[in-house]
């Protein structure tokens, strides 16, 4: 879609409220346009004439670029941060679109779709959970994390379980949402970083995100963790946890595949068992899921 | 070789597993280290005398590449081990290893500790074997990154 | 709508009258061929089911989910016009019931309910016809979906054409179907009737050469997914997604938008195929690559793992997927195959289809 194409359609009046039935979306405003790297692009939205959304951390949306297509993005926004965010990274006409998207332009949003991390926002202070949650990400894939250690990090405070942040990324200009990682680490999270490819001014670590576990500090066998990245990341990052003493079913996992409806009509987003739009993205590395990932397509 | 030193042999996770033995056999051969922070624990093309137990702080594996300066290929923090090329000849050492904060370390004599494999097979046995885990920890992790998992993979 | 008689198929199609159902019409199918003869018998249902299904008609191959257009500075949805004429069909087959039932949970009984679907499915009328004449192909019995039928019609009728004369047992199951039924002239079906009824599809039942083991089915592909089989198939499957299409209950479908210079949009379904390459891209290629993964997917989730998503089968032995395969590959002697050489290397957890 050319941002000709896209200041065309910007609406002064309102446009009608869309039906999740009939795969119509709800037409949403970019308020704000984040370049978080190169090739990565947060889009915050709001709704035109709808309520805004409400959702839980690790849910997608079906976004659409007018004209161009619908694709699959997590929020990374949290429920409680008041604003609906998608962090995008530029790989294909839709994403490419979304992220050549200004501030003003009509973007359409169905959702929330699927299963989140689990992050309840406690009432009480007794209900809290104490264990330790480990969040490993690589690459883009803190983006559906940050609305999860952002809520943690809140509760952390309250008297929640400790949170460690582990982040592995290709080189430092790939590494996310750099200014929450600093507030996370301020408020007490413990954060590490590492690249795989090093530049002269990088100070930090030097390697696979796996090598940030061992000295973490967390208590494996009394513990949780959500993994998001590249699948062969995540299976090697599930494994090292478990050889800690992790509990398999304690290991939360973010699933991607093709979608085109998210709404469990197109059959795309199979894996195994599972739809991923329904029964996904975010499932518990144990058993099955261990196999599935391994499983030779080729 | 004094009773603090074996203890702290002992409690490096290099050593989870080994016997008695192996433990007092492998301390009479160390001594503590400190290195301040950009300072050398080995470099490139020296001799490789020297088997590193990290207690503390971060070190830099590198190599130097004329016009991109010293280039960062791995790092390593307490509980890992630096070098190893002291077990197989030329016993030369092939990188640049550098600490990057304040790095505590038990320093192991790497002719010491030869000689001490050579004489207890059991020892030998039990350092290779230690050494072979923690090559093919590294082995795996550098092909993982080989794959360049989060670069950009795209068919077009 | 009815079976009707179309460049040498029996396929769905618009029925005014009893003349336009396929009189005297039979076939002969075998694993990639089908064949119409005719025969002086006056029989109207004397055949087994074509390549047409009447997945079409509640799921068209191609549908507008809405346009979208530019007025002023709005942009407008509209939804396309769906007052379309009610739907009645006669001459469904039992399997093509059972196949509805199957579509009803993926697109109406799911978290999301797909209102296009529904609205044809809630005011549908169906009028079934129980099998007599099975083709070599079929294996509904094994499948319990056929050769008879019980539920889920206003009306089902079983065609019988003997020394006692060509006429049809109605058995009601709707008001509906009772309101229709009232208008034909009819008597009460005596016992010789029903004797005849039952033989007839104990009959059909019997000459059902292929089946499947349907309590077994789902737990031996669930552990049999790495099988040299796969590859065997593989270098005979051509990926030309034949069986997807005449396949009753296949439901991928692709959604895509197209737009014009006004800035109006069309967003439209779209039928898809897992035999398709794009069908699981994922930025930088697809998951299911080869062809032995993409027959896997497509035979495991029919089979197996249906039984996960929507607590049934995804097949109903109609027998299509086997009649209209180009290379003629025969899912009941793959399911064989792979029973003879079960590979049971992996435990999985029970499928709610093993009983």
């Amino acid at each position: 879609m050319s941002s000709d194409r896209t200041l065309s359609m910007r609406p002064s009046s309102v446009a009608p409220r869309g039906n999740l039935n009939d795969l119509t979306p709800i037409v949403h405003r970019v308020v704000e346009r984040i370049g978080e790297t190169n090739d990565i692009t947060t889009l915050v939205l709001e709704p035109l004439d709808a309520p805004s959304m409400t959702f839980r951390c690790g849910q997608f949306n079906m976004l659409s670029a007018f004209g161009v297509g619908e694709i699959a993005i997590s929020m990374s926004s949290a429920p409680g941060e008041g604003t609906l965010r998608h962090s995008i990274r530029d790989v294909g006409a839709v994403s490419h679109a979304l992220c050549q998207s200004r501030v003003g332009d009509l973007v359409g949003v169905r959702g929330p779709f699927g299963s989140d991390w689990l992050v309840e926002s406690a009432s009480v202070e007794a209900d809290l959970d104490p264990r330790d949650t480990i969040v490993v990400a690589g690459g883009i894939g803190l983006a559906p994390l940050r609305g999860a250690v952002e809520e943690l990090v809140r509760a952390n405070e309250r008297g929640g379980g400790r949170v460690f942040v582990l982040v592995g990324a290709r080189e430092p200009s790939q590494i996310v949402f750099r200014a929450d990682l600093d507030s996370w680490r301020a408020r007490g999270a413990k954060v590490s970083l590492t690249v795989d490819l090093a530049t002269p001014e990088w100070d930090g670590r030097v390697g696979l995100v796996t090598t940030l576990l061992a000295d973490a500090g967390f208590d494996a066998t009394n513990s949780r963790a959500m993994l998001c990245g590249p699948e062969v990341m995540m299976r090697f990052t599930a494994r090292a946890l478990v050889d800690l003493g992790m509990d398999p079913e304690g290991i939360l996992v973010s699933l991607e595949r093709n979608m085109q409806c998210g709404v469990g009509w197109c059959g795309h987003c199979q894996l195994g068992p599972f739809l991923l739009c329904r029964d996904g993205p975010v499932v518990p590395y144990a058993g099955l899921v261990s196999q599935l990932l391994t499983q030779r397509e080729r | 070789m004094s009773k603090a030193m074996r203890d702290l042999v002992e409690v490096h996770p290099f050593m989870t597993s080994m016997n008695e033995e192996s433990i007092e056999l492998v301390s009479g051969c160390a001594r503590n280290a400190v290195f301040a922070p950009g300072s050398l624990l080995c470099a490139e093309g020296g001799d490789a005398d020297t088997f590193y137990l990290l207690r503390r702080g971060q070190v830099s594996i590198s190599v130097h590449i004329p016009g991109r300066g010293s280039v960062v290929i791995e790092t390593v923090g307490a509980g890992d081990v630096v070098g190893w090329s002291w077990l197989v000849p030329p016993y030369r050492w092939t990188f640049d290893a550098r600490a990057m904060d304040d790095v505590g370390c038990i320093a192991i004599d790497g002719a010491c500790l030869r000689v001490k494999a050579l004489t207890d097979p059991s020892l030998g046995f039990a350092l290779l074997s230690k050494v072979s885990v923690t090559l093919l920890e590294r082995l795996q992790a550098t092909r993982m990154r080989l794959l360049d998992l989060y670069g950009d993979h795209r068919v077009q | 709508m009815g079976p009707t008689l179309r460049d040498g198929a029996i396929v769905p199609g618009p029925v005014n009258s009893s003349k336009d159902l396929p009189r005297g019409v039979h076939d002969l199918q075998s694993p990639g061929s089908y064949r119409v003869m005719r025969e002086d018998d006056g029989e109207i249902f004397g055949w087994a089911v074509g390549p047409g299904s009447w997945k079409n008609e509640y799921f068209p191959p191609s549908q507008v989910m809405w346009r979208s257009e530019i007025v002023g500075d709005t942009l407008v949805f509209r939804q396309p016009d769906r007052s379309h004429a009610l739907l009645a069909i006669v001459g469904a087959r039992p399997c093509d019931v059972a196949a509805l039932r199957i579509l009803d949970h993926v697109l109406e009984e799911g978290v999301h309910r797909d209102s296009r679907y529904s609205e044809r499915r809630d005011s549908n009328f169906i009028a079934v016809v129980e099998c007599a004449s099975p083709a070599d192909t079929c294996f509904c019995a094994s499948m319990k979906s056929g050769p008879g039928i019980d539920e889920d019609f206003d009306v089902a009728l079983t065609e019988l054409n003997d020394e006692l004369g060509h006429r049809f047992i109605a058995r009601i199951g709707s008001p509906r179907g009772a309101d229709v039924l009232s208008s034909v002239s009819t008597r009460p079906a005596n016992e010789l009737d029903l004797e005849a009824r039952a033989l007839l599809l104990e009959t059909a039942s019997r000459a059902m050469s292929r089946s499947l083991p349907f309590d077994e089915v789902a737990n031996l592909l669930a552990r049999n997914v790495e099988h040299p089989r796969w590859l065997d198939v593989a270098e005979r499957c051509l990926s030309c997604g034949n069986c997807t299409s005449v396949c009753p209950t296949c439901f991928c479908s692709d959604v895509h938008d197209t737009t014009d210079t006004s800035g109006a949009i069309e967003r439209r379904r779209t039928w898809s195929s897992c035999f398709d390459l794009e069908h699981s891209y994922l930025h930088g290629g697809s998951v299911h690559e080869s062809s032995s993964s993409r027959y896997r997917q497509w035979m495991t989730h029919k089979l197996s793992t249906w039984w996960d998503q929507f607590d049934s089968t995804g097949c109903v032995g109609c027998g299509r997927c086997i009649v209209w395969c180009p290379v003629g590959i025969d899912i009941t002697e793959e399911v064989a195959a792979i029973a003879a050489h079960d590979q049971a290397r992996v435990a999985v957890p029970s499928r709610p289809g093993a009983s």
